[in-house]
């Protein structure tokens, strides 16, 4: 897998998530704000959101890997899935 | 479109409330809803199911599981058991012919009755979803806890996830239980066009969903 496709995976689970569109999530950048930013991102979505990236990425995610930082950017979470799958 | 029914409950039956279409019609199906914040993101995509069905000449039932909406009941006495039970008298009451369950709803439909089973899940995956919401809103206060010993507590003296005061037995029920769908037909979320509204962070509706949704139960149930 490229790192391209978790990138396309990641964008499709936001879209799903947030309700977007894929115009809208195809602009999503490095630094678009997620957490903090999105508040439709409560806490019971953002372990919705975890759950879907470790079904769909086939990846686990431990509870202690998760904090602020990750989920702060678009670029920061990708760059944790991007990590875990090469692991 | 608003009917009563009564439910069995740790204090006595209560009367509970259901969205139904009732014209009498022989095809009478139950739908059980999903569980916690589930149900309130798919409520919308199931009442226009519900109409869709109408329209296919089936009466519908979706009843509010005690302890949820607008119930008497105390959430903090439920467990799956109390739900199942509260399933069956449902679909006494209202001479349910057919049952949809929809994701969690899998883990309490009624017994004996065929039907469509929706997306469905284990419990197991339910509480662990539920778990790291906990973990991370308490991080977010300021507080550590870990899944084993949040699960172990909540075994033994309940405990408040996502907002809901789960009691011990839901605790258990929801680590071990599977999903009832023996003999149905298991619907997946790839026979719908779009994702399952259940991934949304706020409630969302999708009239394409409830219009495919509506066709394979009625060519399931023989309309």
């Amino acid at each position: 897998m490229s790192s391209n496709d978790t990138d396309t995976v990641l964008r499709a689970i936001l879209r799903d998530v947030l309700g977007l569109g894929d115009e809208q999530v195809a602009g999503f950048d490095g630094d678009t704000g997620l957490f903090g930013s999105l508040p439709e991102l409560d806490s019971m979505a953002v372990a919705g959101l975890l759950t879907e990236m470790e079904d769909r990425l086939d990846i686990v995610i431990e509870d202690d890997e998760v904090d602020g930082e990750l989920l702060e950017t678009y670029g920061n979470l990708l760059a944790f899935a991007e990590a875990k799958r090469a692991a | 479109m608003i009917a009563a029914w009564t439910c069995p409950g740790p204090a006595g039956p209560s009367r509970e409330y259901a969205l139904a279409i009732d014209r009498q019609r022989p095809l009478r199906l139950l739908v059980v809803p999903a569980l916690f914040e589930e149900a309130n993101r798919t409520r919308r995509m199931l009442a226009e199911m519900m109409r869709r069905l109408d329209a296919a000449e089936i009466d519908s039932f979706l009843p509010d599981l005690p302890g949820c909406n607008e119930s008497t009941q105390d959430f903090a006495t439920q467990s799956l058991s109390a739900w199942r039970g509260a399933m069956e008298a449902a679909a006494r009451e209202f001479a349910a012919t057919h049952v949809l369950a929809i994701r969690g709803g899998a883990l309490v439909p009624p017994d004996r009755l065929p039907g469509v089973v929706y997306e469905p899940l284990k419990g197991q995956s339910i509480l662990r979803q539920l778990i790291r919401a906990r973990i991370l809103a308490s991080r977010e206060a300021g507080r550590q806890e870990e899944g084993k010993g949040l699960v172990a507590e909540g075994k033994e003296h309940g405990l408040e996830l996502a907002g809901y005061r789960c009691g011990a037995l839901l605790i258990a029920g929801l680590e071990s239980a599977v999903a009832q769908d023996e003999g149905r037909r298991v619907v997946c979320q790839a026979e719908l066009p779009g994702a399952g509204l259940w991934l949304r962070s706020e409630p969302g509706e999708s009239p394409g969903q409830s219009e495919a949704l509506a066709k394979i139960i009625a060519a399931e149930i023989g309309a």
